[in-house]
C-alpha cells in the first residue's frame, strides 16, 4: 500500500513544480530596483546660480512652508515643455519653487531663464549632477514637493495638469 | 559558410543516427549477439558527425566567418586567435554543441570499455544514453542553433564579452561539461542496470570508475571557474554563492555521496535503491542546471541568453527524463528487504551512511537557496535574492560534526569495528584544540565558534596527516583527498578571519597611510594592444615591516563591445595574496581603490587539487586491478 503511494505522491510534487518553474519562466525578470523612497530630505550644501553663495539645503526647506524642488537643466528638452507650468505655480503663493540646476553651464542656465522667465525663488548650481543623486534623481526634470524637510511627493519627468491638481490638494 | 552547412548537416546526421540506434536496439532487443559489434561503430559515427560539427564552427570563428550568426554575435576580427578558438564554447550555442560532443564521446567511450558486462544492459545503457543525445540533438537545431545564417554579411562581428577573454575560463566549461555530462552515464547505467534487475556488487565496480572520472573532471572545474571569479571579476573571494555557482555545487555534492555509496554497495550489496536515487539525482540536478542558468529564470552573472523557448523545451526534457526514471525505478526495481537491519552501529557502513546524511543535508540547504527565490517570486510576486549570510549561518556549524566523523570514520572497518588507537586520535583532538585555541585567541569576535570549528577541522588534518606516516595505510587516495579537504576548509577559515582589506579613492601621486599599510600611488601608464586599451596603475605598498610591494592593477578598455574590466594585480606567496583593484570614479580624477590581504589564498585552490588527486590515484588504482 505504502509503495503504491509513493509514487504518486511524487510525480503529484513534481507537476506542481513543473508549473512553478513554468509560470517562473513567462515571469518578467528584469528586476527594477526599488525606488528608494526618502522621507526626510537629504541635505546638501551648494552654490547659489546668481550669488555664488553656498548654501546648506536644510536652511531653506526646513521652515514651515511649502516647496517644490524642481531639478532642471537648460539642455533637457522635457523641461521646456513643463517650464509654463512652473511658472504658473511659482505665482501661488502657498509654495515655493526651488531648482537645481543640472550638469548644465551657468551661461546657458541664465540664459535660459532669461528667456522663459524665472519661477524660482532660489536656484541650486549642481555643475557634477553629484547632489541630485542624493536625492536619488533618475534624471531631469524631476520634482519633490517638500514639507517641514519631508518629501511628500516625488514626480519623475515632467510636471503636468495632472500632478497640479494633486500639489494644490496637498497644500491646501 | 561552407562550413556552417556542413556543420548543420552533420547535425542532422547525427540526430538520425540516434534514432537508427535506437530503432535497432529494441527491434533486435532479444537476439542482441549481433547488436554488438553494429552498435559500436554506429556509436562511432554519432560521435565523428559531432566532431566534425563541432570543429566546423571552431573554423567559422577562427576565419571569422560572420555569415555565421554565432560568429556574428560573439567574435570580432580583432580578437587574438587563443579566444576566437574558446570563443566557440564562451556562448550558449557553442557550449551546447561541445555538451554534445562530450555526450556522444562518452557513450563511445563507455561502449569501448565495457567488455565484461552483459550486452543487454550495455544496449539498454545506449539506448537510455541516445534518448538524452536526441533530447539536446533537438535543442540544438531546434532553439539554438550554432549555424543560423546572416544575410547580408555583416562586415564585424559583436565581439566576446571581454571577461570570458581568459586562459582558465578557456579550459572552464571542456573540463566542467566532461564532469556535468559523465553524469549522464551514470544516469542511463542505473536505469539501464535496474530495469535488468543487474544492480550487484559488479555493477558497482564497474559503475564507480565513471563516477570518479565525473566527480574528478567537475571538482577541477569547479575550481577552474573559482580561480577565474578570483582574478577576474575583482571581487576578491572565491565562492559567492551566486546561483550558477551553487547549480555546479549540487551535482558534486550528490555525485561525492554517491562516490561514497559505491563503495558501500560493492562490499556488501546495500543501499542498492539509494545508489539509484543518487545516479539519477546527480545527473537530474546537472540539467536542473542547465535550465536554471540557460533559461534565464535566475538573473545571474553568468546567465547566457534569457529566452523562455528554450527554458520551455529543457523545463519538458528535464521533467521526461525525471518522469522515466522514476517510472523505471519503481516498476522494475527489487527492494532488498533486509537493508539497513544488518548494519552494525560501529562500522564504516554507518560512517559512510552519516556522510550521506550530511552531504544531503548540504545539498538541501543550496537547492533551497537557489529555487526558492523563484519559487517565492512566482507564488507571491516578491523578489528576493539570497545571498552569502543564509549559507554560512546553515552550513558551518554542521561542518563540525562532519569533520569529527570525517577524521574517525576511516579509521572503521566494514561491517563490525572497534575503534584501535584511541590514545592517538584523544591526543590528537586535544593537540587541536589547543593549537586553535592559541590562533583564535587573538581574535576577540565569535571567539567560541571559530575554535571549535579550527579545531574540527585541524583534528582532520592532524589524523589524516598522521595516516601518512605511521601506518602502511591502506586507502592512500582516500587519505589524500580527506587529506586536502582539511586544508581546504582550514585555508577557508583562516583567509576569512586574517583577511584585510583598504577601500580608499586616491588620484595620482596621492598615498594613503593607516596603521599598518602605507599605499603610494606612483603613476598612471596607457598601454594598447590589440583588441584593448588599457591604463596601469602603478602602486606600492608598504606594510610594517618595512617590505615594499609593486603592484599593477589594470583597468581594460574593450574595443569590441566596447566593455571597461579591471584586472586585478595579484602578489601570490605560500602564505599570502595581496589583491589590488582598481576602478575609475565618474567624471573625477580619483581612482577607487581596493587593497587587500588575503591568507593562504593559494592554498585553497592547491587543496581542491589535492582532493581531486586523490580521485584520480583511486581510478588508476582500480584500471590496475583490473
Amino acid at each position: 500500500m505504502k509503495t503504491k503511494f509513493l509514487p504518486f505522491l511524487l510525480i503529484l510534487i513534481l507537476i506542481i513544480i513543473f508549473i512553478i518553474f513554468y509560470r517562473g519562466l513567462k515571469n518578467n525578470n528584469i528586476y527594477t530596483p526599488e525606488t528608494n523612497i526618502i522621507n526626510e530630505a537629504p541635505s546638501f550644501s551648494a552654490e547659489l546660480l546668481y550669488s555664488n553663495k553656498i548654501v546648506n539645503s536644510s536652511e531653506i526647506f526646513n521652515s514651515n512652508k511649502f516647496y517644490l524642488l524642481n531639478i532642471w537643466s537648460s539642455w533637457c528638452v522635457p523641461c521646456r515643455k513643463e517650464h509654463p507650468i512652473l511658472m504658473d505655480l511659482g505665482k501661488n503663493k502657498k509654495i515655493i519653487v526651488v531648482g537645481i540646476n543640472y550638469k548644465d553651464t551657468k551661461k546657458n542656465a541664465i540664459e535660459f531663464l532669461d528667456k522663459f522667465g524665472n519661477p524660482y525663488e532660489k536656484i541650486f548650481f549642481d555643475k557634477e549632477g553629484i547632489q541630485s543623486i542624493e536625492w536619488g534623481a533618475y534624471g531631469v526634470p524631476e520634482s519633490f514637493v517638500i514639507y517641514k524637510n519631508k518629501i511628500l511627493k516625488k514626480y519623475i519627468g515632467p510636471i503636468n495638469q495632472q500632478s497640479i491638481k494633486e500639489i494644490e490638494s496637498l497644500i491646501k | 559558410m561552407v562550413f556552417s552547412l556542413i556543420g548543420h548537416y552533420s547535425l542532422i546526421l547525427g540526430l538520425c543516427i540516434s534514432l537508427i540506434l535506437i530503432f535497432f536496439s529494441i527491434k533486435n532487443f532479444r537476439n542482441s549477439k549481433i547488436l554488438d559489434a553494429k552498435i559500436l561503430s554506429f556509436t562511432f559515427l554519432q560521435f565523428f558527425f559531432v566532431v566534425i560539427s563541432f570543429f566546423c564552427l571552431i573554423l567559422s570563428f577562427v576565419l571569422s566567418d560572420f555569415s555565421n550568426e554565432t560568429v556574428f554575435n560573439n567574435s570580432h576580427t580583432t580578437k587574438p586567435l587563443f579566444y576566437k578558438i574558446t570563443g566557440t564554447w564562451g556562448n550558449h550555442e557553442g557550449s551546447l554543441l561541445l555538451w554534445l560532443l562530450v555526450l556522444t564521446l562518452f557513450i563511445f567511450v563507455f561502449l569501448i570499455k565495457t567488455k565484461n558486462q552483459p550486452v543487454k544492459y550495455k544496449i539498454l545503457t545506449l539506448v537510455f544514453q541516445q534518448i538524452i543525445i536526441i533530447g539536446f540533438f533537438i535543442f540544438l537545431i531546434k532553439t539554438s542553433n550554432p549555424f543560423n545564417y546572416l544575410y547580408p554579411i555583416p562586415e564585424e562581428g559583436l565581439g566576446l564579452n571581454p571577461i570570458l577573454q581568459d586562459p582558465a575560463l578557456a579550459i572552464h566549461p571542456p573540463i566542467l561539461y566532461l564532469g556535468y555530462v559523465g553524469s549522464s552515464i551514470i544516469f542511463s547505467s542505473a536505469l539501464a542496470a535496474t530495469s535488468l534487475n543487474f544492480v550487484s556488487k559488479k555493477w558497482a565496480s564497474h559503475i564507480k570508475k565513471w563516477v570518479l572520472i565525473s566527480w574528478i573532471f567537475l571538482t577541477l572545474g569547479i575550481l577552474l571557474g573559482s580561480i577565474w571569479a578570483y582574478y577576474e571579476l575583482g571581487w576578491g573571494g572565491f565562492w559567492f554563492w551566486d546561483p550558477v555557482e551553487n547549480v555546479s555545487l549540487m551535482p558534486w555534492l550528490a555525485l561525492t555521496t554517491l562516490l561514497h555509496c559505491i563503495f558501500i554497495l560493492e562490499k556488501k550489496l546495500i543501499l542498492t535503491s539509494w545508489v539509484i536515487i543518487l545516479s539519477i539525482a546527480t545527473f537530474t540536478l546537472s540539467m536542473c542546471g542547465t535550465f536554471l542558468v540557460r533559461s534565464g529564470i535566475l538573473n545571474s552573472v553568468h546567465t547566457f541568453a534569457n529566452d523562455p523557448e528554450r527554458g520551455l523545451f529543457i523545463l519538458i526534457f528535464l521533467f521526461s527524463l525525471i518522469f522515466l526514471s522514476i517510472f523505471i525505478f519503481f516498476f522494475f526495481h527489487k527492494n532488498n528487504k533486509n537493508d539497513l537491519h544488518s548494519i552494525f552501529w560501529l562500522s564504516k557502513e554507518t560512517s559512510i551512511i552519516i556522510n550521506n546524511w550530511f552531504m544531503m543535508y548540504f545539498l538541501s540547504v543550496v537547492l533551497i537557496g537557489t529555487v526558492y527565490p523563484i519559487f517565492l517570486d512566482v507564488l507571491s510576486s516578491e523578489k528576493i535574492s539570497v545571498g552569502p549570510p543564509f549559507y554560512h549561518k546553515l552550513i558551518i556549524p554542521f561542518l563540525i560534526p562532519f569533520l569529527l566523523i570525517m577524521s574517525i570514520g576511516p579509521k572503521l572497518k566494514w561491517i563490525k569495528s572497534n575503534l584501535e588507537d584511541k590514545i592517538y586520535l584523544v591526543s590528537l583532538l586535544i593537540i587541536s584544540i589547543l593549537i586553535s585555541f592559541l590562533i583564535v585567541n587573538n581574535f576577540d569576535s565569535k571567539f567560541l565558534i571559530n575554535t571549535i570549528l579550527i579545531s574540527s577541522a585541524l583534528y582532520l588534518f592532524f589524523v589524516t596527516l598522521r595516516d601518512f606516516f605511521i601506518k602502511k595505510y591502506k586507502n592512500i587516495s582516500q587519505n589524500i583527498s580527506h587529506f586536502g579537504f582539511s586544508l581546504l576548509i582550514l585555508s577557508i577559515l583562516f583567509n576569512n578571519l586574517f583577511s584585510t582589506e583598504i577601500i580608499t579613492n586616491l588620484k595620482v601621486g596621492q598615498t594613503f597611510e593607516s596603521s599598518k599599510t602605507k599605499i603610494v600611488f606612483e603613476k598612471i601608464n596607457q598601454k594598447v594592444e590589440k583588441n584593448y586599451k588599457s591604463i596601469v596603475g602603478s602602486f606600492s605598498v608598504q606594510n610594517l615591516n618595512g617590505e615594499i610591494d609593486n603592484l599593477l592593477p589594470e583597468l581594460r578598455i574593450y574595443n569590441q563591445p566596447n566593455i571597461v574590466t579591471s584586472e586585478a594585480d595579484i602578489i601570490t606567496t605560500l602564505l599570502s595574496d595581496k589583491f589590488m583593484v582598481i576602478n575609475v570614479v565618474q567624471n573625477q580624477d580619483y581612482f577607487n581603490v581596493r587593497y587587500q590581504v588575503k591568507p593562504f589564498m593559494i592554498w585553497i585552490w592547491l587543496s581542491v587539487l589535492l582532493i581531486s588527486l586523490g580521485g584520480l590515484m583511486s581510478f588508476f588504482k582500480r584500471e590496475n586491478e583490473n
